[in-house]
């Protein structure tokens, strides 16, 4: 444990992320006035996974961890791509 | 204040003095074991007072039109039966007493990776236990949905549900964190040469089972928490008057609730698989691709949600997809059957009471099973949904699969949990009785669903009072057994015989500690060799 680097990141990177959050939670509001129909659900998803992809890479490190946590971390995230998928499966085909 | 390094190693963890004293000794301890039997004696509370429900169900049932009880009342046993035995029963079962007590021994590690958040789980599952209670006990009439909430109705009804949706959302952390702590002990904390394909099957079984816990129990936690915002402000997620479907949530619940069904069953799969090599003697058959079904189970589990929403007007795409997804997950389950037959052929075979119970659990796991294939086809589905065959096919595999496998576990572990012997005579005789009476209880709700007998009627046809008759005999009969297996356990954990070390000749590390186990378990941590392995006869 002790052997492992931790790598430290600048306040301003945390500052630009959270101004970069902010920015992208307005996006995924205002799609939802452009009228797509269907597709507003998955412009919201874009925009949610762009949002979870910062956190999880700068907030949570996992940028800067080992590659092994990352394959975990996007191994769940396949998980949870393939149960949105097959939910709307049921509602794009209804 | 004694550190963890000057705890003597002589002295086991029942008979340890620690900071505090008297009851404090146990809700402050962070010790694995001690918080183990917290979860025996809290989740055996719950399950008497769910067999109790249950019993007043099958009594009322005894015969058409009302006998012990009317309508309302009937639902809101059913439903509180379902709670408890679903959110406080069978899903921290195995995984919270066997798993917390046997876990960091069969690895080789000293405790859990987080011992406090260990204890903390267990405060959760108390907190969330009282809250669900206290939903029977205090305002307008106990809650009665059903233990999946449907929406709309759960936000329609009158009753006092909004404590049990809090209590099972609570009960969720408890899940959580008893997972995460899982992962992370064994990813970190496995002796010194015991490399993955050394472990033995159990940890791999509760590995599997946290990465469920871990992922799918938050999704129930923002359903349950979307209900209740939708109960008390009226948002529209779920209510079709405002806009909301209700099918999303019955997607929302099942994308939790059926991989929930893993979170019981892996853990069972995975104290069988350690009970039969120890009774055949014999190197398990398939070690391997026992691990990958594990692992397979609990990927394609996550999959299958859909075939509980056949009926509810899902698209034809949906239905065809989950369908097959369903068949799929069948295949890891009969690959594990199939190792568990190969284990105990040409073995020496000890046929003890853990193997008694062993082999009974996969007699009903496979009825269980086949029956399930029927629900997944979606054209008996059709037929059967929402019928007594259900309630057939989930009690044969969630009691059948999880309680043989509890007890099956409790009779092979406990000479190492209590350092004692329980009376086998009673055992068996407690075995004979629940086994003769589940049958006899479930097996005719199979017939009953074929012939069109609805679940969740306190009333039925006069054409189906005999088999109804049969089947609250059977209750009567389980519940002898279920009073001899509890005494005997009870009994005998005080006034038992010693038990030595290895009573049963196992070879996973468990079996080399004192029985009971000292507090830190090892004196020092074992290392494995080359040639070492769980199986090793």
């Amino acid at each position: 444990m002790e052997k492992e680097k931790h790598h430290i990141v600048p306040y301003k990177v945390y500052v630009y992320i959270l101004l970069a959050l902010i920015s992208l939670t307005f996006g995924s509001i205002g799609i939802v006035h452009l009228n797509l129909g269907g597709y507003s659900v998955l412009g919201a998803l874009i925009f949610s996974t762009i949002k979870s992809i910062l956190v999880l890479s700068i907030f949570m490190h996992l940028k800067f961890d080992q590659p092994f946590l990352r394959i975990m971390v996007g191994f769940v995230a396949l998980v949870f791509s393939a149960v949105i998928f097959i939910t709307f499966l049921d509602y794009y085909f209804r | 204040m004694q550190t963890a390094t000057q705890i003597p190693h002589d002295v086991n963890y029942l008979d340890y003095k620690g900071k505090y004293k008297g009851i404090f000794a146990w809700i402050f301890s962070t010790d694995h074991k001690r918080i183990a039997l917290l979860y025996l004696y809290s989740i055996m509370t719950m399950f008497a007072v769910g067999v109790i429900l249950g019993l007043g169900m099958k009594l009322e049932l005894i015969a058409p039109g009302r006998t012990i009880m009317g309508p309302q009342t009937y639902n809101s046993f059913f439903t509180v039966h379902g709670v408890i035995m679903i959110f406080m029963v069978v899903i921290p079962g195995l995984p919270a007493v066997f798993g917390n007590f046997m876990l960091p021994i069969m690895i080789g590690a000293k405790d859990v990776a987080f011992p406090k958040v260990n204890l903390l789980s267990w405060y959760f599952y108390v907190a969330g236990a009282l809250l669900v209670i206290a939903s029977v006990l205090f305002g307008n009439g106990t809650p009665d949905t059903g233990w999946t909430f449907y929406a709309p109705y759960s936000f329609k009804t009158g009753t006092n549900l909004l404590p049990a949706i809090f209590g099972a959302f609570i009960l969720g952390f408890s899940s959580i964190l008893t997972g995460l702590n899982f992962i992370v002990t064994i990813h970190r904390m496995r002796a010194p040469g015991m490399t993955w394909f050394k472990m033995p099957l159990f940890p791999w079984s509760l590995y599997g089972t946290a990465w469920i816990q871990l992922l799918a129990t938050p999704v129930v936690g923002i359903t349950l928490v979307l209900v209740a915002l939708e109960r008390i402000f009226g948002i529209g997620v779920f209510d079709p008057a405002l806009g909301g479907d209700p099918v999303l949530y019955q997607h929302l619940f099942w994308i939790y609730s059926h991989p929930a069904v893993y979170v019981m069953i892996l853990p069972a799969m995975g104290a069988i698989s350690e009970i039969i090599p120890t009774f055949s003697q014999k190197h398990i058959f398939g070690y391997k691709a026992i691990i990958a079904s594990t692992l397979a189970i609990a990927f394609v589990g996550y999959f299958v949600w859909g075939h509980h929403m056949f009926t509810s007007g899902m698209s034809g795409t949906a239905q065809y997809t989950f369908s097959v997804l369903t068949f799929l997950v069948a295949i890891p389950s009969a690959i594990k059957v199939f190792n568990w037959i190969s284990t105990m052929h040409k073995g020496s075979i000890n046929p003890d009471i853990p193997f008694l119970w062993a082999v009974t659990f996969i007699f009903v796991f496979m009825i269980g099973g086949f029956s399930g294939l029927v629900l997944g086809a979606l054209a008996t589905n059709v037929y059967v949904h929402d019928t007594a065959f259900v309630v057939a096919h989930f009690h044969f595999i969630v009691f059948g699969g999880v309680g043989f496998a509890f007890f099956g576990a409790i009779h092979y572990w406990f000479p190492k949990m209590f350092g004692r012997m329980y009376n086998k005579v009673w055992a068996k005789l407690g075995w004979a009785f629940f086994t003769i009476g589940f049958l006899t209880l479930y097996s005719p709700m199979f017939y009953l669903g074929m012939m069109g007998m609805p679940r969740r009627y306190y009333d039925y046809l006069p054409e189906f009072h005999a088999a109804n008759i049969l089947s609250t005999m059977g209750s009567w009969v389980m519940t002898i057994g279920l009073l001899i297996i509890v005494i005997n356990l009870f009994r005998s954990a005080k006034l038992g015989p010693n038990a030595d070390i290895n009573p049963w000749n196992g070879k996973t590390l468990e079996w080399t500690v004192p029985s009971p186990p000292p507090v830190e378990n090892f004196d020092e941590i074992p290392v494995y060799g080359e040639k070492d392995g769980p199986y090793e006869y």
